[in-house]
């Protein structure tokens, strides 16, 4: 008979765990069952395993029973051997040493005859994350690489990635990249095509802050011969590998339209695709290719409608609000596409706040003359509706639809009715709008001011809802009779408004009202002045002072001041800028696209991923959609703090890259060091001296690390070819971008500037109107102090050859940093050095 | 790529936690619950299935009163980490026949050698049921409520969870009957959600089908199967004349629909049939969604009437629009009534069997519940509300407007038809057993006051 499995007297539910105790007991069980090969003894080993893993689960300790799970791990039940594997994979970390105990056993298995098992047991090996422990892993992987067995392959290759995390230097001395490479583009068995290609991505791109080969390969991924071995066997692919695939064609970028119109055509049926993902990743595609053909563009967003609004209503709730949100975003673009759609955009009562919102949204940015009054009569619903905040959000809605309509009547008269329906929130919500409707229709102040005197302001709580009413009473104070009672009696419960903001106003409407009644309102401005001069809030106490002196130096000049004559305001400042935007839609079927943030916002640098191929090309596209190409400077809003967040994060990224990267050789850092040092001494920009005396190691340097013929490095490096450049050179920046994309960089060098140079950066464009002068075009710039970024292009004279920089500038520390892809790479040095003598001159003239 | 997955019961218990990267902490389990719970303060509304803390992204699906939950720090598809969570859940469906927090518990074991072959380095791998047979060596552990409920009722289909309807089918993929063979079976369900706004006068604003035609198949052999649906079926609205009657209209026309990965499409064109070879376990065929004016089910009439200062009268009428040989079942018709209203007195035109009543004082809103409507009935309710207050404004918009929910068997909406399902046979004596259903359930079923 088996040995009696020694179960304890205890409750089985795994969820109850009784701590230390529990631990100990299961040592000593494990212990008596560790030799044991008596029959049954795997059912029990089974038993306790499972109760272990249970209590790993729900996160109780129990790796100090590892050596006794090793030991008992010596079995060919292969139920027991995955739970131990479970077990080793979470706690060989914490405990080196045992570890060492189960490479063993391991190494064994992965010579197994069952691939099962061999691949089992190398996927645990790799797991084990011990860095001391990587020399074992080196020789199992490569055979599992090797291995006829495709289950062991898709294992080993996600091992090499394993291995990368633990030891990269191992991984990349063993050459397994290269080895993955070759099994991508000829392994029969689509997951390990795919899982190399997931590792590959994840290798190279982790690399390519240290290495421009590493940058160079990842390149290679999105190459012609790469991009249609995969789109070939597309279909061979599983559902999740399919998606992978797609993300990659989605940064191809096509050598012409025809070759845009074999993916799309290929593609087309994946948009039937039952799985949301697929729909998305081949909208991105879609998408991303026919960004430079409009027409072509715009039936794309015809085309991926309709199986996108599917995805929205037949996948589970989650799924569809990450199609929906993908939905807003093309909406949000192109919302006259979408106009005969807007009864998708309705909301149903059951569904949750966050997808309402984004319909709310869909339906604001859909309105046209034709659907308009259906929209807003559907609006007006759902102001009635019992959800409060939904029902604010919809109010809100149709005032933006009556902000964006030029036909507004119909939208006013419902506004009007809010106001008289007597529900507190509908009320503030309606009075923030009237006001904003009365700063862009001032002709419709009649009709909104008489119904707006009827409000009594004790029924307006809300601050923004009080600020708004008093702003009207200001404005409008000779149209209400009422007025400067109303405002006065404001004034004497001046204690009791808590808002800073509504006391700010209520000054500035007292005023208003004086220039307009003055007798009646002399009262009321006394009293006001006198409670604002001694209101604790700076901002209040400031404005009361600034009137106050403001009034005593000249009331005519305090009028003109407080009621100049106003211009209505046409367009409301949007709240995200379009270059934002832009970088939105870049990164679709991201989780960009939900969160409504470029992806630099929510993610550190080192997990940004495949994501971000086109870093650097963000703000670029704000050109593009421009359309003015030959425009060279473009200002970005000088309060855009994303854009500045980017700027620092990336130069933080290159510092560390630069550290670490084979080129940046000491031979460099000493001569930048050495010029920033002669600068700041002679107050000499670099001389053309130095420039030329730095290019041949350089160029030397960079044609070996490109792999580049020597000899035609050598060819170029003795005499630079006095390099012209054409002073009308023309790009537009969609051309920019493609080609940014797709050169690789061919030359980068760090250097100071001067502090003339750094003084004259301060007059806006100066910069771009030098360098033009230079004939170097600037095509997107952005940044703010003492980050600035510039993009610039040049051609060469009497040849098409363009060279790309990107500039960065740090205004503080006077350090810059240049970026060159050039067609003809011969001759980036010798531009190197045209461009930075042109720099140098900068704020000297 | 998915740093950690992990399967919380409703009250935040770990049931399953897998790290497969360790680049996220290990105590975001219980950050994701408590972001879960308190959403935002009033707690009044649901977290998005996505949304980050602290750098680590959250996705979570709820499926069977469960969470699952993936964690990671790089920016990727949200669809696809959503599909995925949701193809885990049914994958774990299909292996251990049904799913929920005991039969969970129970199988944890089978669950992590799922989760170690779905998944690899947060990199997917494969969902396929029938791929991941010969990587699971655990036998499903089954639950009491495993065994068979009998067919046809529609009460079989999981409520409160309204776009994933469960089905009848409670079968383990691997684990043997008790009889030893397995019986060679195959289920098809049509399964359309509708939901139809009316006006204060019972004008239809908007009505939508989102149906799906979902199969589980538990054949040997995997035979080709062929499904043939309307022949008068069209895709993409072509242009119609607006007000066409549905009554009169035959034809079936679909605005757009998807199929899964496994069906042929050779000869849809021409005369409308879909060819597979199904895999294993549970999957939608087919799934469709359709505008094209139909006849909606329920009609629905509210009436709401001040009666004196401080009363007013609220009159439902439903009528059940269908033949009288099918029944309609769990019946709930909700309205929200004015903030005031402290007292209210439910008269039934006939007490029927089933029927309850009922006033939620905490959300102010008129429950009515009727366990079975058979076709052709007119059902009445009325109601007396007393006011704690002087209602204001319009009493109106203080209500309103009439929500209703309810699943009605064999009654297909669309009048999409699985006309026939042919099975590749082996052999004459081979003959397994076929189940086509059809079930409508109110998805949005609002009638406005």
């Amino acid at each position: 008979m088996a040995p009696p499995p020694a179960h304890p007297q205890r409750s089985p539910s795994p969820s109850q765990p009784s701590g230390k105790s529990e631990v100990t007991d299961l040592r000593s069980q494990l212990r008596q069952l560790a030799g044991s090969r008596a029959p049954g003894a795997d059912d029990a080993k089974r038993d306790l395993f499972k109760k272990v893993i249970s209590n790993m689960t729900i996160g109780i300790d129990v790796s100090s029973l590892f050596g006794e799970m090793v030991m008992c791990s010596a079995t060919s039940d292969i139920v027991l051997k995955k739970m131990c594997y479970l077990y080793v994979g979470n706690y060989a970390k914490v405990n080196p040493d045992l570890a060492l105990l189960t490479i063993n056993f391991l190494q064994r298995d992965c010579k197994d005859d069952d691939p099962m098992i061999r691949g089992l047991a190398l996927r645990s090996l790799c797991s084990l994350r011990v860095a001391n422990l990587v020399e074992y892993l080196v020789g199992p992987l490569g055979s599992g690489l090797k291995d006829n067995n495709s289950y062991v392959r898709t294992v080993a290759v996600i091992g090499v990635v394993k291995l990368y995390h633990i030891s990269a230097s191992t991984c990349l001395d063993a050459d397994f990249p290269a080895t993955l490479k070759h099994l991508m583009l000829n392994d029969p068995d689509t997951q390990v095509v795919a899982n190399c290609l997931s590792a590959l991505q994840e290798i190279w791109t982790l690399e390519s802050t240290s290495s421009e080969e590493a940058a160079k390969e990842r390149e290679t991924l999105v190459s012609k011969p790469v991009i249609y071995y995969l789109l070939n066997r597309i279909k061979e692919f599983s559902e999740w590998a399919q998606c992978l695939v797609l993300e990659l064609v989605a940064k191809y970028i096509p050598s012409d339209n025809s070759e845009i119109f074999d993916i799309m055509n290929l593609l087309e049926d994946r948009l039937q695709h039952a799985n949301g993902a697929v729909v998305l990743a081949t909208s991105k595609v879609f998408l991303h290719l026919t960004l430079s053909m409009a027409d072509v563009h715009q039936q794309v967003y015809e085309r991926i409608k309709a199986p996108l609004l599917t995805q929205v209503s037949a996948g589970s709730p989650e799924q569809s609000y990450a199609v929906l949100s993908h939905l807003h975003l093309l909406v949000m673009r192109a919302p006259y596409i979408f106009s005969s759609d807007y009864k998708h955009f309705y909301c149903q009562y059951n569904e949750p706040s966050y997808v309402k919102k984004l319909k709310l949204e869909m339906l604001t940015a859909v309105a046209n003359e034709s659907n308009t009054y259906d929209i807003v009569t559907e609006l007006c619903e759902y102001a009635a509706n019992v959800d409060i905040p939904i029902a604010r959000e919809s109010i809100r809605a149709v005032g933006k639809i009556a902000l964006q309509q030029y036909d507004v009547n119909a939208i006013v008269d419902r506004l009007l009715q809010f106001l008289e329906m007597e529900k507190d929130y509908v009320t503030c919500e309606a009075l923030v709008l009237v006001k904003d409707l009365l700063r862009k229709y001032p002709q419709w102040s009649q009709d909104c001011i008489a119904v707006v005197g009827n409000i009594s302001s004790k029924n307006v709580q809300e601050p923004k809802a009080k600020a708004a009413l008093i702003w009207m009473l200001g404005e409008y104070s000779q149209d209400m009779p009422d007025a400067p009672y109303v405002l006065e009696s404001l004034v004497e419960n001046w204690d009791e408004e808590h808002s800073a903001e509504v006391r700010l106003h209520l000054l500035t409407a007292v005023m208003k009202c004086f220039f307009k009644r003055a007798p009646e309102t002399q009262k009321a401005l006394g009293a006001g002045l006198a409670a604002g001069l001694a209101d604790f809030h700076q901002d209040v106490h400031d404005r009361a002072l600034f009137y106050y002196r403001l009034l005593q130096y000249k009331v005519s000049v305090a009028e003109s001041v407080v009621n100049p004559p106003k211009q209505a305001v046409s367009v409301f400042a949007d709240s995200q800028s379009s270059e934002i935007k832009d970088r939105i839609f870049d990164e679709f079927n991201s989780l960009s696209v939900i969160y409504q943030k470029p992806s630099y916002m929510f993610t550190d640098k080192e997990h940004r991923g495949t994501f971000e191929f086109s870093d650097e090309l963000a703000n670029l596209t704000i050109n593009a959609e421009a359309g003015d190409s030959a425009v060279p400077a473009q200002r970005v809003e000088a309060n855009d703090n994303d854009l500045l967040l980017s700027i620092t994060e990336k130069e933080e990224g290159r510092d560390a890259a630069s550290n670490g990267s084979a080129y940046s050789a000491p031979s460099y850092d000493g001569a930048s060091a050495t010029s920033a040092a002669s600068q700041s001494l002679a107050d000499l920009a670099f001389s053309s001296t130095s420039g030329s005396g730095q290019a041949p190691a350089s160029s030397f340097a960079i044609d070996d690390l490109l792999g580049l013929d020597f000899s035609v490095g050598a060819a170029a490096t003795p005499t630079p070819p006095p390099l012209s450049l054409n002073p009308k050179a023309v790009l537009d920046p969609g051309t920019f971008q493609q080609k940014w994309r797709q050169l690789p960089l061919s030359l980068s060098e760090d250097f100071s500037l001067s502090p003339q140079g750094v003084a004259a950066l301060a007059t806006s464009n100066a910069l771009l109107r030098h360098m033009q002068s230079h004939s170097i075009h600037c095509i997107a710039s952005g940044g703010q102090s003492p980050n600035f970024k510039f993009f610039f292009f040049a051609q060469k004279a009497e040849s098409a050859s363009i060279y790309l920089v990107e500039l960065l500038i740090n205004s503080s520390s006077a350090k810059s940093q240049i970026k060159i892809k050039a067609d003809d790479q011969s001759t980036s040095q010798a531009f190197s050095t045209l461009f930075q003598s042109a720099l140098s001159k900068f704020g000297t003239a | 790529m998915i740093s950690q997955l992990f399967v919380l019961s409703q009250r935040g218990d770990n049931i399953v936690f897998r790290d497969y990267r360790r680049d996220v902490h290990k105590a975001s389990a219980e950050t994701f619950f408590r972001k879960v719970k308190f959403w935002n303060d009033d707690g009044e509304e649901d977290a998005p299935p996505v949304f980050n803390v602290d750098g680590v992204n959250y996705f979570h699906v709820k499926v069977a009163g469960l969470l699952f939950v993936a964690t990671n720090r790089v920016n990727v598809s949200p669809s696809l980490v959503l599909e995925l969570l949701q193809r885990i859940a049914r994958l774990i469906k299909d292996y251990l026949g049904v799913l929920n927090e005991d039969s969970l518990r129970k199988n944890f074991v089978l669950v992590y050698e799922l989760l170690d072959e779905v998944i690899d380095f947060g990199y997917a791998q494969t969902t396929s049921t029938e791929l991941l047979k010969s990587y699971i060596f655990n036998e499903p552990i089954m639950i009491d409520s495993a065994v068979m409920p009998p067919l046809g009722a529609a009460s079989i289909f999981v409520k409160g969870n309204k776009r994933m309807p469960g089905t009848v089918i409670t079968k383990s993929v691997v684990a043997n009957e008790p009889g030893g063979r397995k019986r060679e079976e195959i289920f098809v369900d049509v399964i359309e959600k509708i939901s139809v706004t009316f006006n204060s006068s019972g004008y239809i604003l908007t009505s939508e089908i989102d149906g799906t035609i979902q199969m589980k198949s538990y054949l040997t052999g995997n035979p080709e199967i062929r499904l043939a649906l309307n022949e008068d079926l069209s895709i993409g609205r072509s242009v119609l004349p607006p007000l066409t009657d549905y009554a009169s209209s035959t034809a079936v026309i679909l605005d757009d629909c998807n199929f899964h990965e496994s069906v042929h499409l050779d000869s849809f064109d021409t005369d409308r049939t879909l060819s597979l070879v199904p895999p294993d376990g549970e999957f939608p065929v087919m799934n469709y969604r359709m505008t094209q004016p139909f006849k909606p089910p329920f009609r629905i009439n509210a009436l709401l009437e001040e009666t004196g200062p401080l009363k007013a009268e609220v009159i439902i009428k439903v009528c059940a629009d269908f033949n009288p040989s099918i029944n309609a079942n769990t019946v709930l018709v909700q309205m929200p009534v004015p903030k005031f209203t402290n007292r209210v007195n439910f008269e039934l035109d006939h007490e029927s069997v089933g029927n309850t009543t009922d006033f939620k004082e905490a959300n102010k809103r008129l429950e009515w519940s009727i366990k079975k409507v058979v076709g052709g009935a007119e059902l009445t309710l009325r109601a007396k509300l007393t006011f704690s207050q002087e209602l204001l404004g319009n009493i109106m918009k203080e209500a309103g407007p009439v929500s209703m929910t309810f699943d009605i068997p064999m009654y297909h909406a669309s009048r999409l038809q699985v006309k026939y399902l042919q099975i590749a046979k082996k052999s004459k004596a081979h003959n397994p057993y076929r189940w086509v259903r059809y079930v409508t359930q109110a998805n949005s079923y609002v009638a406005r006051l």
